[in-house]
């Protein structure tokens, strides 16, 4: 498959009241062409920095890429002139995010929003917008899409509107479509249509996805890949079987022991993580994770582990290896008992 | 289990006016928000009241509390009569039912110290004076976690779920028998979100409360609910031990709900059948005839729109409202039968 996208060692920092926050701590990952990469974590973990540095919509100031690159098409998108990205972005890269109703513009119709992107890197002219306009909301399932495209947001459900939104991300048939949390504000049956049309289109127009997530139930049920991100870090990186089947970072083994199980029967106690999420604006050295990990060992308060392949595809930011195996063969000494637990 | 019955609610109805208008304001229709529930909750247990946004499970959570006097109906704590109560002796009643809200933030004022949060109702309702008051409130604040210490700090200074421990210790400071948990960890990200539920559940155990649950998340509501009722369009669709409503749900709406869950296990995914439905939820405004879900139903016949199905228990504390559900049940059981071999 061939690679869309090369993330190399993104660093994000926000200013707020003289300090620094250190959002993303190099972050490396790559995309390649049709697959859906899940990028999930908590509040503040750094996984819409990460999409909106990509997509170079993070405010400056207070926020700045500190370093890194994304190779995309040959180029390097942290490094384009402003109008250089402009063409990019809703364009070949494309984006959904979590409120449609602040993202779009309650003033103009969805129609005229959708046809902008035509107009601007399509040069279509307006009849011709149009048309393809009312194409695109027929395609992501608006009934009677002729007579809606005239219509202004606030006239739309939730669910409707976030069709919109898809509808005005795939305008231009992006080669990657960055969703951010898109289904988070609705409601669960709503959610299922929304992600099931995401999969058929991603399927019809063969794209690249991204998706932002904090729900591992989405994330299982769309994703090829997993990475699971912790105070601006990736922890672990594995394809979501084994993400899921056979976590091997404390953090992603904690998460899925404090979700409350909607299919097994008798009722357990849930395992939560205990303790804080770290303040990003005053790092300690170690392991960021280090301070909530039961599995803590001394070296873990003075060295952060950098994210290392324990097997072929799965790698980890971690001293220890929860399945217990060695973090350089990657044998698990007990295979899937951590997740029974 | 005890069977004490704490709560019975009998046919309440919460109605809006829907307005237009500001020099001429006159009434435009009726939202029919809670239409003519009942149930009833024992002493001891928790009963998760699930829906979707608009179903009206938050306006039965209020209008059982008389934080918004129902339309008519009644409500029976502890033998009492609540819904002509008013003055002292609803004040002194309401000591016994508290609320947790969903955002702690916003039920927290900003520039009240923790400390004078929790003594304000001690305050209120006289329960202790002085000194009493300061070890009352460092006694609530160990009950739920939090360092004594933090009683001089400001709402500001804690996190999400700290905040919400503060919610609950200010629930628990009047001593209540019931409390009304509206979406109490919604906001919440999943690691902190279980601790909230196993403290819930503690305090439960040790100070013998009752809670009506309110989620939207089924997860969670299959976790922490002794019995659930599934609201839809301000009317309960179905009611049932947990088990039994997960297990075997028999009104159609449950069972597409359920089917919606996205299910944190990739290989159960990839397998599911999913129940698909279609549109979104009618408004309360102007609610379908006869039974209201009909307009989503793939099992929807000439009846359903004639005649409004009544809420009737066809298993022992199994309850359904749905002409359907013995044909829905078989055609079901043998599909499945179908799928397994």
């Amino acid at each position: 498959m061939a690679r869309v996208l090369e993330v190399r060692d993104l660093r994000v920092e926000f200013r707020s009241r003289g300090k620094r926050v250190r959002a993303v701590n190099g972050v490396s990952f790559h995309l390649d062409d049709g697959e859906t990469l899940g990028l999930v974590g908590e509040s503040g973990c750094g996984k819409s920095v990460t999409a909106l540095s990509i997509m170079r919509l993070i405010p400056r100031p207070p926020g700045r890429i500190v370093e890194g690159e994304a190779e995309f098409e040959g180029r390097d998108l942290l490094a384009l002139s402003d109008d250089e990205i402009r063409r990019v972005r809703g364009n070949s890269i494309a984006m959904v995010f979590q409120d449609p109703m602040t993202s779009l513009n309650p003033v103009l119709s969805v129609g005229r929003q959708i046809g902008e992107a035509l107009r601007v890197h399509r040069a279509m002219g307006r009849l011709a917008a149009r048309k393809r306009t009312i194409e695109l909301l027929e395609q992501v399932g608006i009934p009677s899409a002729r007579q809606r495209v005239d219509d202004y947001p606030h006239q739309f459900s939730g669910g409707m509107r976030q069709r919109v939104m898809i509808a005005m991300a795939l305008s231009c048939e992006p080669r990657v479509l960055i969703a951010d949390e898109p289904t988070t504000a609705l409601d669960v049956t709503i959610q299922a249509q929304i992600l099931e049309l995401l999969k058929r289109l991603q399927g019809e127009l063969g794209m690249a996805m991204i998706l932002i997530t904090h729900d591992l139930g989405v994330m299982a049920g769309v994703a090829d890949r997993v990475c699971v991100m912790y105070a601006g870090y990736i922890v672990e990186s594995a394809a979501v079987d084994e993400a899921f089947k056979l976590p091997r970072h404390p953090y992603t083994l904690g998460l899925h022991r404090s979700l409350p199980n909607l299919v097994r029967g008798p009722r357990q106690r849930l395992v939560p993580i205990e303790g804080l999420p770290p303040d990003l604006a005053n790092p300690q050295p170690g392991c960021p994770f280090q301070p909530r990990c039961q599995f803590r060992l001394d070296r873990c308060a003075n060295e952060n582990p950098d994210l290392e392949e324990v097997t072929p595809l799965h790698a980890i930011a971690c001293w220890v290896d929860v399945t217990g195996g060695d973090r350089h063969t990657g044998q698990p000494r007990h295979p899937g008992v951590a997740v029974a637990g | 289990m005890s069977a004490e019955e704490l709560l019975r609610v009998s046919n309440l109805k919460v109605y809006f006016t829907q307005t237009r208008g500001v020099l001429l304001r006159h009434g435009t229709g009726i939202v029919r928000a809670v239409d003519d529930v009942s149930f009833s909750l024992r002493r001891g247990e928790t009963l998760g009241l699930v829906g979707e946004s608009g179903s009206g499970k938050s306006s039965l959570g209020r209008a059982i509390l008389q934080l918004r006097r129902p339309t008519s109906g009644s409500v029976l704590f502890e033998g009492v009569e609540l819904t002509t109560l008013s003055g002292q002796r609803l004040r002194r009643l309401r000591r016994k039912t508290q609320m947790i809200f969903q955002d702690p933030y916003a039920s927290l004022n900003p520039r009240m110290t923790v400390g004078r949060i929790l003594a304000e109702p001690i305050r209120l309702h006289r329960l202790t004076s002085g000194a009493g008051v300061r070890r009352r409130v460092s006694e609530l604040l160990h009950l739920v976690g939090l360092n004594p210490d933090f009683a001089h700090r400001y709402p500001h200074e804690f996190s999400g779920g700290q905040r919400q421990r503060i919610g609950i210790a200010r629930a628990l400071a009047v001593n209540p028998s019931l409390i009304v948990c509206d979406e109490p960890v919604s906001a919440l990200d999943v690691s902190i979100r279980a601790q909230l539920i196993n403290l819930l559940e503690d305090l439960q155990q040790r100070l013998q409360l009752t809670y009506l649950f309110i989620a939207h998340d089924l997860s969670v509501v299959r976790h922490i609910s002794d019995v659930v009722a599934v609201m839809y369009l301000g009317k309960l669709v179905e009611v049932a031990d947990s088990d039994d409503v997960y297990e075997d749900p028999l009104h159609p709406y449950t069972q597409a709900l359920l089917s919606a869950v996205p299910i944190p296990d990739p290989d159960l995914e990839r397998r599911r059948q999913r129940v698909r439905l279609e549109g979104d939820i009618p408004t309360a405004l102007d609610p379908p005839s006869g039974c209201r879900f009909r307009t989503r139903c793939q099992y929807a016949q000439q009846r359903c729109s004639d005649e409004e199905p009544a809420l009737v228990e066809v298993r022992s504390g199994h309850s359904v409202a749905c002409h359907f559900w013995e044909q829905i049940a078989a055609t079901r059981s043998a599909a499945m039968v179908k799928e397994v071999s």
